[in-house]
């Protein structure tokens, strides 16, 4: 039994021309103790996921259909009390810009103990004790001298780590982490993911990680999620995403990666853009860009369907067997530079 | 901290030599003193006198020299309605300001604040289009027409209050409503402004994310990072209160310096004058040191400067 | 999606509306007024306006102490409202742009100085000023003109510095000046011209300030000396006469309200449409 199933999530936004689909009946489910890689370019509804999860989906935004299943109860149809109760304590989140995600006049120590606060009873000075280690904990030198520090006088891997901290202040089920390293330097990146790594076998819990980079994917996920136009559209175990690909689209951003073994050839960019979504095609949403589409693609509405228990695709051709597995990632359809 | 009020203190002195020069120079230089200080009727000896006393004879740069070295003695002369020095009676009527501003400002300030927030929460809505509404009326309105028509309604045709003079806090009611409308309307079209802007910041979500509630985001997240505008602007308005305490001590003769500075020009006590802009240049000063100590308590980032 | 009635354009053309009827009713004075703004007929003193019983049609909205028309008094006041409040702002915008553009561009000594004189003013309230002016040398147009224009010329200083140091920064400045294009060019080409906006909707509302101020300085007597038909004149006048004649202050009240009202809701119109965060809004 899954930690956390969604199935059908749909998220809109109301603009002056109509509502516009973010997340488009989106399926996908957490295991426990596993790392879950959410991926996708931008725009393709991955965060909007994640926010809506956590009903953190501010007007014009709003969730309009789908189940959120955690703890035997769907999220969605929670009073609002009850989902306070939730966040921060049974699932917390991680966001990618550190600096305005954290309250500029509030010391960080504060920050951290809020959740505690918050969420359980153990009054003002235990909770300082507990918010302590964890910022130790989360591998800040000096701790003590710092709790009473301000956002804006640390630098950006540790207000990243303050960050991560007051997540996992509570010691919750699941952490999403929205992006954590995509506002960082690089070297930060790779310490910023061992720790989320550390943490999460200490704690027992499973993350869910938004990304557009999928050198991250290969370092850390258990399980990898491609979504594109507000659609999951491929879901798979890490190893079988990059050997096994089963849907055009992920054989494209695997392609594109940046590989210096292939220095001979030039950068190969998914050709076209994401598609507007408001003139969406009825069919599948890639086809306009894939290289191995036939005409009924763009017609004929695609599904996420299962191939063998943990590999699913939604590619119709794929599913009918039409296209062999692995995609190729290199294919003479696909342009060059 | 302690490093940050000192370096404030350390200007002060720079605006207090401005204040004066300028002074000097308008009424020194733009007229002929003599008739400023003396009306038509002056005598020959009451001119030579005067010319003496105020060193006319002497280059511009030592009459300043001098006025300067007076006015830090404190001495601005002798008043001419009162015949006792000048300096003592402009401090005499200082607390009967004090007490008007202070109300009018904490008056404003609350209501004002509280206002912004609830147009910003309900915006587009009824409670927003009213309170903006009202707040732009309030902005184009003469305030002291309103001291007026509070005077008409409330003093003369309810008589619930009096209308002018001091003495009990029903004294203190018009005049305090009528100089916090100076400032009202302002203080909540910049709170709403404010409470907007912030209301899209990051870390809101964050804190939400955690599983605060919304009252709790309202008051310790979102209205300490709202505030700071408002307060910087609240400093910016300070000329404002001192126009409008001078208006409002006017019209309902409230005790106070603005009252004595109106009377004192069409008395032409010029020493009075002069003593009294230099005291209100100085509580000025000191309210945006005061403005600028709070900023920096709530917001750490300016402690920088 | 709900949008708001009481959107940019509605306050822009009511705004303007009323804005252009008041410079409409100045410019015609003499034809619209149907009395001599300074004609005293002391047998006709104290009538109240036309909606009162003992109002007199003669004199539609009734007469002051001396028995002049309030009408025409009205009408004429706003020629010198609108007069010393374009003027003073004007001289305020010229003042405060020319020294906060020089300051941002230059840096250095010019900027400190010029922005440090713009600090100290604060503790010179425009009041003040206007007190020792008057104090020396008395009430006329120009002094008031000359008071208001002096003591407004810190806030476009203030934008226009902020503006000029940002712009300055940006990319395609620097281009120029490598190109060895000279500061005066720089700035009349490049960066003026994304000043305009921002200096046309503060200029806007410091009318409305400025207009305000002074009829402040008039009701406090040191504007313009009666008999001059001025609003301020003319609520300072009835204030001595609240009990019975409230007509006479009350009148230059909403005359006032309603001339600076519509030059705020422009302003503002003018501000919203302007401003990239509102936009998507409209």
């Amino acid at each position: 039994m899954a930690l956390l199933n969604i199935s059908g999530l749909t998220t809109v936004f109301e603009t002056a021309t109509g509502p516009v689909g973010a997340v488009d009946g989106a399926s996908f489910t957490l295991e426990a103790g596993e790392v879950l890689g959410l991926v996708g370019e931008s725009g393709s509804g991955k965060s909007v996921s994640a926010f809506s999860i956590l009903r953190l989906i501010n007007p014009p935004g709003k969730i309009i259909g789908g189940r959120v299943e955690f703890g035997g109860q769907d999220l969605l149809s929670l009073a609002p009390r009850q989902m306070r109760a939730v966040r921060g304590k049974d699932i917390s989140m991680i966001f990618q810009e550190p600096l305005s995600s954290l309250n500029p006049v509030q010391t960080i120590g504060a920050q951290v103990m809020e959740p505690l606060l918050i969420h359980t009873s153990i009054g003002k000075r235990k909770a300082r004790d507990r918010a302590l280690a964890m910022l130790y904990r989360v591998g800040i030198p000096d701790a003590e001298s710092r709790f009473d520090v301000y956002p804006h006088q640390l630098s950006g891997g540790l207000r990243q780590r303050v960050m991560i901290a007051l997540a996992l202040v509570c010691e919750p089920k699941i952490l999403i982490a929205d992006e954590p390293t995509t506002a960082l330097d690089v070297t930060i990146q790779a310490q910023i993911l061992a720790l989320l790594k550390d943490l999460q076998s200490e704690l027992g819990m499973a993350i869910l990680l938004i990304t557009h980079d999928l050198g991250v994917i290969a370092e850390v996920a258990d399980r990898v999620a491609v979504m594109y136009a507000g659609q999951i559209v491929e879901s798979a175990p890490v190893q079988a995403i990059f050997d096994d690909t089963a849907h055009p689209y992920a054989a494209a951003l695997i392609n594109s990666i940046p590989d210096r073994t292939r220095q001979a050839r030039r950068l190969i960019a998914v050709k076209g853009n994401i598609p507007d979504p408001r003139h969406l095609p009825p069919g599948c949403r890639f086809a306009p860009r894939c290289g191995f589409a036939q005409p009924s693609c763009v017609t004929t509405v695609q599904k996420l369907t299962a191939l063998d228990p943990t590999h699913a695709t939604a590619c119709m051709r794929v599913q009918a067997g039409e296209l062999a597995r692995p995609i190729p990632t290199l294919t003479p359809e696909l342009p060059h530079g | 901290m302690f490093a940050f009020i000192v370096r404030r203190l350390l200007t002060i002195p720079i605006t207090i030599l401005l204040v004066v020069f300028v002074t000097f120079i308008v009424l020194r230089v733009t007229g002929d003193p003599v008739q400023i200080y003396l009306d038509i009727n002056a005598t020959p000896e009451q001119t030579a006198l005067l010319r003496e006393r105020l060193h006319l004879d002497e280059p511009l740069i030592v009459q300043f020299g001098l006025f300067l070295w007076d006015v830090l003695r404190g001495d601005f002369g002798m008043s001419l309605q009162f015949a006792t020095p000048a300096l003592p009676v402009v401090l005499g009527r200082l607390g009967a300001t004090i007490q008007l501003v202070s109300v009018a400002l904490l008056f404003a300030f609350v209501f004002g604040v509280a206002g912004g927030i609830v147009a910003a929460l309900r915006k587009d809505r009824l409670p927003d289009f009213l309170l903006s509404a009202l707040a732009v009326a309030g902005q184009s309105m003469p305030s002291f027409w309103l001291g007026i028509l509070l005077i008409q309604t409330f003093a003369l045709d309810l008589k619930w209050l009096p209308t002018s003079g001091t003495g009990s806090w029903q004294h203190l009611i018009l005049p305090a409503v009528t100089l916090a409308t100076f400032l009202l309307p302002n203080f909540i079209l910049i709170t709403r402004t404010t409470v907007l802007e912030t209301r899209s910041e990051l870390f809101l979500t964050t804190a939400r994310s955690k599983g605060a509630s919304e009252s709790s985001i309202m008051f310790r997240h979102l209205l300490p990072n709202a505030i700071n505008p408002v307060l910087s602007f609240l400093g910016l308005q300070m000329g404002r209160l001192v126009g409008g305490s001078i208006i409002t001590e006017t019209i309902f003769a409230w005790p106070g310096i603005g009252s004595l500075m109106i009377r004192s020009i069409f008395q032409r006590d010029v020493p009075v004058v002069i003593a009294a802009v230099f005291i209100v240049s100085i509580a000025i000063v000191l309210a945006n040191l005061l403005v600028d100590i709070l900023q920096s308590l709530i917001d750490p980032r300016m402690r920088l400067d | 999606m709900k949008h708001s009635m009481f959107g940019k354009k509605l306050k822009m053309r009511l705004g303007g509306g009323i804005v252009i009827a008041v410079i409409l009713m100045a410019i015609f004075a003499p034809l619209l007024a149907p009395h001599d703004p300074y004609d005293q007929d002391l047998m006709s003193r104290l009538i109240p306006p036309f909606w009162n019983a003992q109002g007199d049609w003669t004199y539609p909205l009734g007469t002051d102490n001396f028995g002049r028309d309030m009408l025409s008094r009205l009408i004429y006041g706003s020629r010198l409202s609108i007069t010393v409040g374009v003027a003073a702002a004007l001289l305020a915008c010229t003042m405060g742009t020319i020294l906060g553009m020089w300051a941002g561009y230059s840096g250095g000594y010019a900027e400190t100085a010029i922005m440090r004189l713009a600090d100290a003013q604060l503790a010179f309230p425009d009041i003040l000023l206007a007190i020792l002016i008057v104090a020396a040398v008395g009430g006329s147009a120009l002094n008031l003109i000359l008071v208001l224009g002096l003591s407004g010329w810190t806030v476009y200083a203030r934008v226009m510095y902020n503006m000029t140091r940002s712009i300055r920064e940006r990319p395609f400045v620097e281009a120029a000046v490598s190109h060895g294009a000279r500061s005066a060019y720089i700035i009349r080409q490049h960066i003026f011209p994304q000043l305009i906006p921002v200096l046309t909707v503060v200029a806007t509302l410091q009318v409305a300030q400025m207009i305000l101020q002074e009829t402040a300085l008039s009701f406090l007597g040191l504007g313009l000396p009666p008999p001059t038909a001025t609003w301020g004149n003319m609520l300072a006048e009835g204030r001595d006469r609240m009990w019975a004649a409230p007509w006479i202050s009350n009148l230059s009240g909403v005359a006032i309200i309603i001339l600076v009202w519509g030059i705020n809701m422009l302003g503002n119109g003018l501000r919203e449409h302007l401003d990239p965060n509102q936009r998507g809004r409209q």
